[in-house]
């Protein structure tokens, strides 16, 4: 039984004589946790940009949602959320504006939107802050709050770009509690990291390497496959052969 | 959709610990202090007298122009060289030589000479000055003629010229000045805020999130112009009401036509800030494009200089000032009290601007790169 939610055929995104990602295909099936793993520079942003419609693909295509990501992007846009690596929420608005901002940009019916804010405060532990300015919260707790706006429309499907960069393993544990809990609930999650304790977490990923896909499959499968005992050593032996870094 | 984002906005508009206060601060300070600064009336006026005569009649003259107000006298010298030294060290701006046997020359041959030399590096001073002065001297021959020759002034008609100001009896420059000084502050406030605004949201990053929205451009271009134009009204409201307490300037038109040709004129800048929004990279390229095309937009208006003055080809491009219309209009409302039909023509160019500028605004938004 196939019920593919992202295909991506040929997917490809030149910057001038640079190819960022390099004819890359994959299917995303639903309900999965999808690890779209890569070093620094590997081109899952700019992946990821294009299925949500962010940036236009230079060649290829794909769907998502069942919509064309090129011709259909504002109606991709209607049946997914996105977290992006940096922070993106309004700093200078309280948790609960950047919540009800973003539930009617939705189109939840105004009734429902305090509804909606006071469950997920309550499912959040954050009731008692509310009424925090954002910019006053810790990295971690932005970050889960950057998450439950991101899905706060019931979305088919997240993508997560990098979500828990920068905090400590406690508070990337809890975060991992929540796509656990997104996903129990019927939304896909396509998440990008480069942490790969949390790729083990995934039902499959697939390891970029200098713009392509090298490696797709479980986290046992890419073990057993490059004969290693961790998602850590299967990437190791993978980004050897990257030509592009950090610099 | 758009009730949240205009939330969103005036939240975080008067969150900001600056600029609702600048927004109420800006039309009192900028109109209780400009109109003193940009003042181009000639006023004192130092004049260098050379007075080789000393006699009855050249006294009265000095005494005729002092007393016009606009001059006062920066010395007396006992020849041309050393009142030409006082001008060029600028103590002086406009020297009067009055020659030897003026009086006696002016009763006998009902002829007499006076030398104005003026100093016009200050073009306005050195030419309105001496153009008051020679008026003063004209004035004052006109007196001598009917006081003390008056067989003379029966037997020689003068053209008399006397002129009448319209609509700015006093050739005030204030009142010129201030209808458009209510203008720039919306230009500062209403045009270069919306220029930061979405240029710094694409800084933040927090643009991605709302383009990664379902949100529609247009009512995005919306919600970001109308908490300008509110603020635009109180800036208006606060200009004409300080011009009144600092000037007593109280427009002879409508005050609701002013507030008519504000709000099409607050709309039409703020578009325009925002398209400089859309196309900047980051703040700082925003506000240089911005400042670059608000400095144009200021000489091509005729704020400071009449605009038929320029050359025709360049009065074209001022046609593509909105300024250019909104000064004229004030102006014409403050000062002569002009009517909607009188400025129809005024309206709906900048109308088609506003029109212009706003589309222009919504389709250079990029939710995609």
């Amino acid at each position: 039984m196939k019920n593919a939610v992202i295909q991506v055929e040929n997917l490809t995104k030149r910057f001038g004589d640079f190819t960022a990602v390099d004819n890359i295909s994959f299917e995303v099936e639903k309900g999965e946790i999808f690890g779209f793993l890569g070093a620094n520079g590997a081109g899952k942003t700019t992946a990821m940009r294009m299925l949500c419609g962010l940036s236009n693909p230079t060649s290829g295509g794909g769907t998502v949602a069942g919509f064309d990501i090129s011709q259909q992007s504002e109606e991709v846009k209607k049946h997914i959320g996105y977290m992006s690596q940096k922070f993106a929420l309004y700093e200078d608005l309280k948790v609960w504006e950047n919540m009800r901002l973003y539930a009617g940009i939705y189109g939840v019916p105004r009734k429902k939107i305090s509804e909606i804010i006071d469950k997920m405060l309550v499912s959040l532990d954050f009731e008692s802050e509310k009424n925090t300015l954002v910019k006053e919260l810790p990295l971690g707790w932005k970050q889960k709050l950057a998450f439950s706006v991101s899905i706060i429309h019931r979305p088919e499907i997240v993508f997560l770009d990098e979500p828990t960069g920068g905090v400590d393993p406690a508070s990337r544990r809890q975060f991992w509690e929540l796509i656990y809990k997104a996903a129990s609930d019927g939304i896909t999650v396509f998440v990008t990291t480069h942490y790969m304790d949390e790729a083990e977490y995934c039902n499959r990923v697939s390891i970029m390497v200098d713009g392509r896909i090298d490696a797709l499959d479980t986290p046992t499968n890419l073990k057993r496959q490059f004969e290693a005992v961790s998602m850590d050593e299967v990437f190791t032996k993978l980004a050897r052969g990257a030509k592009r870094g950090d610099n | 959709m758009l009730r949240y984002l205009l939330e969103k906005e005036f939240k975080q508009f008067l969150r900001n610990s600056f600029l609702p206060k600048m927004v109420i601060a800006l039309p009192f300070v900028a109109l209780a202090v400009f109109p003193l600064i940009a003042n181009m009336d000639v006023k004192n006026i130092s004049l260098a007298v050379v007075d080789n005569d000393l006699s009855q009649i050249s006294r009265q003259m000095q005494e005729k122009i002092v007393s016009s107000g606009n001059f006062h006298i920066s010395g007396y010298f006992d020849n041309t060289e050393a009142a030409m030294k006082s001008i060029e060290q600028g103590s002086s701006d406009i020297l009067l030589e009055i020659p030897q046997k003026f009086q006696q020359s002016l009763l006998r041959e009902n002829l007499g000479n006076v030398m104005i030399s003026a100093n016009t590096v200050n073009v306005m001073k050195g030419g309105l000055g001496s153009a008051y002065l020679t008026n003063i001297i004209a004035d004052f021959n006109g007196d001598l003629i009917t006081k003390q020759l008056p067989e003379t002034a029966n037997a020689k008609p003068a053209i008399e010229v006397r002129p009448l100001f319209r609509f700015n009896p006093n050739l005030n420059y204030r009142a010129f000045m201030i209808p458009a000084l209510v203008a720039m502050m919306l230009i500062l406030i209403c045009g270069f805020l919306p220029t930061l605004n979405i240029v710094s949201e694409k800084e933040k990053g927090t643009i991605e999130q709302m383009n990664v929205t379902t949100v529609n451009k247009h009512t995005l271009i919306i919600s970001k112009l109308i908490p300008y134009w509110v603020a635009g009204f109180v800036v208006t409201t606060l200009g004409m009401l300080s011009a009144f307490l600092f000037y007593g300037m109280l427009p002879r038109g409508s005050i609701l036509l002013i507030y008519l040709f504000a709000m099409v004129f607050i709309l039409c800048i703020s578009g325009f800030g925002l398209i400089v929004s859309n196309h900047a990279n980051n703040i700082q390229q925003a506000i240089f494009i911005m400042f670059f095309f608000v400095v144009t937009m200021i000489y091509l208006s005729g704020l400071f200089t009449p605009f038929r003055n320029m050359p025709e080809w360049m009065q074209l491009i001022g046609n593509a000032s909105p300024l250019k219309y909104f000064i004229q209009s004030l102006r014409m409302i403050y000062l002569k009290g002009a009517t909607f039909m009188d400025m129809q023509r005024l309206f709906y160019s900048l109308c088609a601007l506003t029109l212009f500028f706003n589309s222009w605004a919504i389709l250079s938004y990029r939710k995609k790169s």
